[in-house]
């Protein structure tokens, strides 16, 4: 299972096939293991990873650390889920330190940006403070380098 | 004037050219080749070794070491070898951190051999292994390991070749070129020889980390050090380096593992031709070990991705290919397509632009077979599969 997710986190459009070669098993033997990780909720889905830059599409987006009042029953949850079902919201993380969740936000332009946590994210009952970090560039996400080009230098044939 | 060439010392002068050598000025130059004929991970180092190299740098750390290594290095060495292979080396007095491998094998053999003193080795083998030894004016005597019994040395072969002149037996575990294993009966059935002829055991285990167990080779295998066997820590120099399993071949850093005065000898020579190992290469290996197991681990994985790619497109082409248990290379049987391995290299290269390197390069017994390297990207592995299909269809 761990070997398949491995594969799959970096490159989820294998075929079936391609998988059941790099791991030395049958495609049925694939199937049922994605199929299994997809109904108990392992994988979440699947995507492209964009580099925002090389595109026309001047979205921007911000991380917002957000500190909450937690409630008697449940913490935080209550209040984190609910964030997290707005669209804009990408990402949406519990963390230790300073403040209680990271929000990742995505928005057309800053005014759509800063208009959300305005209007909807620092009205909510429980959200003591908000800071907005807007992303300025891109090096590494989801794993990949921005711009990486790893040249083989090595001499062609070596002992 | 006299001839330049007449100028070469005798001994030098009988070492023939290189068959990698050879082969290596065919391939470059042209253009488009994907080459399976490398010896090195296509991995770079990982970034937090690169780093720390760095980092040792910017401290200014550009001056020599103690001749041994430096005493942090050894240690992080005796611990790592410790949890690796089972055996303990004392880092103060055991341990001689060397530019490679390469440098550590050619300090042993001028260490401890004699003129006219016998090395038993087993071929097919890592190029240097014979010249090494004649450079030392020692007489390499070898054992010829056959595809049939999956490049397995058979100890009665070893034995069959023992004189009263052999000092030392050479092994190569998991093996260059072939990537055979040695399975433990026969270990132990060598170091009863060695035991019985009171003989030194060189056992040279840089690919040691790269196994592929389990059914599918994912899971790692469990490597057995011969210098963990009874009674074999103090016949046994043991050879490890940091080239194969953390990408790090341009750091060029090898050490050997030795009873105290076999560490000495070698130490010597060291001291007078080496002087010590570059110091950012020591301090990079330090981070290695400390942090490095994980890296190591992927890469790994990676490689058995390609290992069963390759094995699975060799038995769809009709190649037959034993499955190898270590390093980075295939060694498919090519004989039942009526060329020798350096025909059939040669035509892959001109017809198809993918380079193998023709298995008698390894010496003789690696004739009727190529290597063919796995440390290749993925997608340059498929391509270059495919090229050797289109290949072997025209036979």
């Amino acid at each position: 299972m761990d070997a398949l997710l491995e594969l799959l986190e970096k490159n989820a459009r294998l075929t079936t096939a391609d998988m059941a070669v790099r791991l030395g098993k049958s495609p049925e033997e694939i199937e049922s293991m994605a199929a299994e990780l997809e109904s108990q909720g392992t994988i979440l889905g699947y995507h492209a990873v964009i580099d925002r830059d090389k595109t026309d599409d001047d979205r921007v987006s911000a991380l917002i650390e957000v500190k909450l009042t937690p409630e008697r029953d449940g913490g935080f949850d209550r209040l984190a889920k609910r964030i997290a079902k707005f669209g804009q919201v990408t990402s949406c993380y519990l963390m230790s330190g300073g403040y209680d969740l990271a929000v990742i936000v995505e928005g057309n332009d800053l005014k759509e940006v800063a208009q959300f946590v305005s209007e909807k994210l620092s009205t909510l009952d429980g959200v003591v403070s908000t800071a907005t970090h807007f992303q300025l560039k891109v090096y590494k996400q989801s794993g990949f380098l921005a711009a990486d080009t790893h040249e083989d230098e090595r001499l062609p044939v070596t002992p | 004037m006299k001839p330049h060439e007449d100028r070469i010392a005798d001994h030098v002068k009988q070492i023939p050219r290189s068959g990698i050598r050879d082969f290596f000025e065919l391939v470059q130059g042209r253009d488009d080749v994907i080459s399976l004929g490398v010896g090195e991970p296509d991995f770079a180092a990982p970034w937090h070794i690169r780093e720390a190299a760095i980092f040792s740098l910017e401290k200014g750390q550009t001056s020599y070491t103690s001749n041994l290594g430096l005493l942090s290095l050894r240690e992080s060495i005796s611990e790592y070898v410790e949890g690796q292979f089972d055996v303990r080396y004392d880092a103060k007095t055991e341990i001689l951190v060397t530019v490679g491998v390469s440098e550590a094998l050619d300090l042993v053999c001028r260490a401890m051999l004699n003129p006219g003193d016998e090395v038993i080795y087993h071929e097919p083998c890592y190029v240097s292994y014979n010249p090494s030894i004649a450079l030392a004016y020692g007489v390499a005597v070898g054992v010829q390991t056959k595809v049939e019994d999956e490049f397995v040395l058979k100890a009665v072969d070893v034995a069959a070749k023992i004189t009263d002149k052999t000092r030392m037996i050479l092994l190569n575990f998991p093996t260059n070129p072939t990537g055979a294993v040695e399975p433990l009966e026969e270990l132990e059935k060598i170091a009863a020889l060695a035991i019985e002829h009171d003989l030194i055991v060189v056992s040279d285990e840089i690919y040691s980390e790269l196994l592929y167990g389990g059914e599918s080779g994912m899971e790692r295998g469990e490597h057995v050090s011969i210098a963990s066997l009874p009674g074999m820590k103090e016949r046994t120099i043991l050879l490890h380096g940091f080239s194969k399993a953390f990408a790090m071949t341009g750091f060029r850093l090898g050490y050997s593992c030795a009873p105290h005065a076999l560490t000495e000898a070698m130490m010597k020579i060291h001291q007078y031709s080496m002087l010590c190992a570059p110091i950012m290469s020591q301090n990079a290996a330090v981070e290695a070990l400390k942090n490095g197991a994980g890296e190591v681990e992927k890469m790994r994985r990676a490689y058995a991705r390609r290992r069963n790619l390759l094995l699975n497109s060799f038995e769809k082409m009709g190649v037959p290919c034993f499955s190898p248990g270590g390093a980075f290379y295939a060694f498919p049987d090519i004989r039942k397509f009526g060329l020798s391995s350096k025909e059939f290299a040669l035509r892959l290269l001109e017809e198809e632009n993918v380079a193998v390197v023709p298995g008698d390069a390894f010496g003789a017994a690696g004739e009727g077979c190529v290597r063919a390297c796995y440390a290749t990207a993925f997608d340059q592995l498929e391509i270059a599969l495919e090229r050797i299909a289109n290949f072997v269809g025209r036979l």
